[in-house]
């Protein structure tokens, strides 16, 4: 995702901030995973802007997706090239609005972003755990979270919000800690995988581990899977454009020459785009990370782990209020999914507004600085805001 | 705000549950919300105007109202309205059916075809009528349905439902301002507005 974030152009910023570790489920205390493993001990990177109110009714907390990270807007230093990856709807009058609210983000466990992982030091050998740590699901990134919760006091969330991978997170907070969600916004997501979005994960995995730097996951002394990884990665940039988004980005134009090269190179600028994307990627993310959490993603069954199949049914258990976001162009999770998720939510009675914003930009459009975005996400986060005041 | 919406409002008991089909920009529903302290939510096509409605704090989603309305359970809502929308559906009698199925009261405006105006242009003129009301030539019109306040509460009757309350009224500059109609309502008014209910309930 980081391939978009730039600079606001109007320079608003929530300025520096911080990464932090909060660490826990030491020993004998370990989290029981959804899988039955047990993880621990287990730490979360986090980030916060904007501040927490008298009574902590203003909380947001921000899920991120595949490949993003607690810092999700402002900078670390002054002369950071890049601030945090939604800092277009993060910060002071923005979309949520940091004046007004306290934003919370953490890095899900299983990623390597500074939560614990696969490239994690595991306590029992001191090496890292490589295909030893444990399949974590989005219950177990959700029940981290929640302990993060409980560590700054937090007992209620204003709303929980989040995009792909971390719209899923939305949906089972809601499911999960019922009592604790005001408000949701789960954007271009799902409450499972389609066959589609499986098999491309499925592809990118075995990219990976058709590596032989893979190495059964046990890589971290040597050298990465890098082809790999980067292969994974260009898959991964298909399924976030779409048809048009291409047509628009590259059509057939050639990179930096006037003919065909006759031979492998890079004739194309979309073959020169995914591979630069798939190149950059290997030196940020980790290549078992990867794998981990699409996995996740793919396990993720929201109507059979809490509907017995049926998602009116799943969402009987939660009273919070809902704003739904799809985009148009979105055919890793096309907007029938969202719409299923709605009228769901509509057979329970709940309050739930939802909107199919037209975007060329395909699944990744909710990464994209979209001043519509921003506009229903702050008005929506308004209404939720002075109900609880009332 | 629109008149016949200033009439609507007027019916809608205070803290009540509403829908509004076809909501638009959300103006009635706002009204009604600030107001009336209604419980309210709409259902709107246009990805645009939906967007509107959530950046002003309303409950809206966007989607096709004959196949929304199916999701919501039983005798959800106090009051379901469709105002100016009713000449644009392609199956007028399942959909109030539905509304009363979730609502215990419809409310339906429509644009009144048998206006003195329309019908004068179409004798006089041999063209189909265009007015303020209905502004559209045939071949560009949304307006599918041509409806009579005659013609509606004959309708009515037919399916089996009741009439609870019906009014006319004329409408000027831009349909902000108007008057109510009770003499020769189906010749003089350009709009009817009727609350609907389905004969079991007691108002």
């Amino acid at each position: 995702m980081s391939e978009y974030i730039e600079h606001d152009r109007d320079k608003i910023s929530v300025g520096i901030v911080e990464k932090k570790i909060y660490a826990f489920a030491e020993p004998p205390q370990e989290m029981v995973l959804e899988g039955g493993a047990r993880l621990g001990p287990v730490s979360l990177a986090y980030e916060t802007c904007g501040t927490l109110n008298a009574d902590k009714s203003n909380v947001v907390l921000i899920a991120h997706a595949l490949s993003g990270d607690s810092h999700v807007a402002g900078y670390y230093t002054p002369d950071d090239e890049k601030p945090g990856w939604w800092d277009s709807m993060v910060g002071p009058g923005k979309g949520i609005d940091t004046n007004k609210y306290f934003v919370v983000c953490s890095n899900i466990i299983g990623s390597c972003m500074g939560s614990t992982g696969p490239c994690t030091i595991n306590p029992k050998t001191v090496l890292p755990y490589g295909l030893d740590f444990p399949v974590v699901t989005i219950a177990d990134m959700v029940a981290a979270q929640k302990a993060l919760m409980d560590h700054l006091g937090i007992k209620k969330l204003l709303a929980v919000v989040g995009g792909s991978i971390g719209g899923m997170q939305v949906l089972e907070w809601c499911l999960k800690y019922p009592q604790m969600v005001e408000a949701a916004i789960p954007l271009a997501t799902t409450t499972r995988h389609s066959a589609l979005a499986i098999a491309f994960n499925e592809v990118a995995r075995q990219a990976i581990m058709a590596d032989p730097k893979w190495n059964g996951g046990n890589y971290y002394f040597g050298e990465k899977p890098a082809l790999g990884l980067a292969v994974a990665r260009m898959i991964g940039h298909i399924t976030y454009l779409s048809d048009e988004a291409m047509r628009l980005k590259f059509g057939r134009r050639l990179q930096d020459k006037g003919d065909f090269s006759f031979n492998f190179d890079a004739d194309f600028q979309v073959e020169s785009y995914l591979r630069y994307q798939g190149k950059k990627f290997v030196d940020r993310f980790d290549a078992n990370a990867f794998l981990y959490i699409t996995k996740a993603a793919d396990y993720y069954d929201l109507e059979k782990q809490h509907g017995d199949g049926s998602a009116v049914r799943a969402f009987s258990k939660t009273g919070a209020i809902f704003l739904v976001i799809s985009f148009t162009s979105d055919w890793l999770y096309p907007t029938y999914q969202s719409r299923s998720m709605v009228k769901a939510m509509k057979k329970n009675g709940l309050d739930v507004s939802f909107c199919e914003i037209e975007a060329d930009w395909g699944h990744d459009a909710f990464l994209l600085p979209n001043p519509r975005l921003s506009a229903v996400i702050r008005g929506f986060l308004e209404r939720v805001y002075n109900s609880t005041r009332k | 705000m629109r008149y016949d919406l200033q009439v609507i409002a007027s019916w809608i008991e205070t803290g009540s549950r509403v829908i509004d089909l076809g909501c638009g920009e959300g103006e009635l529903l706002k009204f009604l919300i600030d107001h009336k302290q209604v419980i309210g939510s709409g259902i709107e096509h246009n990805e645009s105007k939906v967007a509107r409605c959530i950046e002003k704090g309303l409950s809206v989603l966007q989607g096709d109202i004959n196949e929304e309305i199916d999701d919501y359970p039983d005798n959800r809502f106090d009051y379901v309205i469709l105002s100016q929308t009713l000449q644009q559906v392609y199956e007028p009698d399942a959909l109030i059916r539905s509304m009363l199925r979730i609502g215990r009261n419809g409310i339906v405006s429509f644009p009144n075809f048998s206006q003195w105006g329309c019908r004068l242009q179409l004798l006089v003129s041999g063209f189909a009528p265009i007015t303020r009301q209905l502004p559209y030539q045939w071949y560009n019109t949304p307006n599918i349905r041509v409806i009579t306040i005659k013609d509606f509460r004959k309708f009515i009757h037919e399916v089996g439902l009741t009439i609870v309350k019906e009014v006319a009224i004329n409408t000027q500059s831009k349909d902000h301002y108007g008057k109510i109609i009770t003499v020769l309502p189906n010749l003089r008014a350009t709009y009817g507005i009727l609350l609907i209910g389905n004969g079991k309930h007691q108002h």
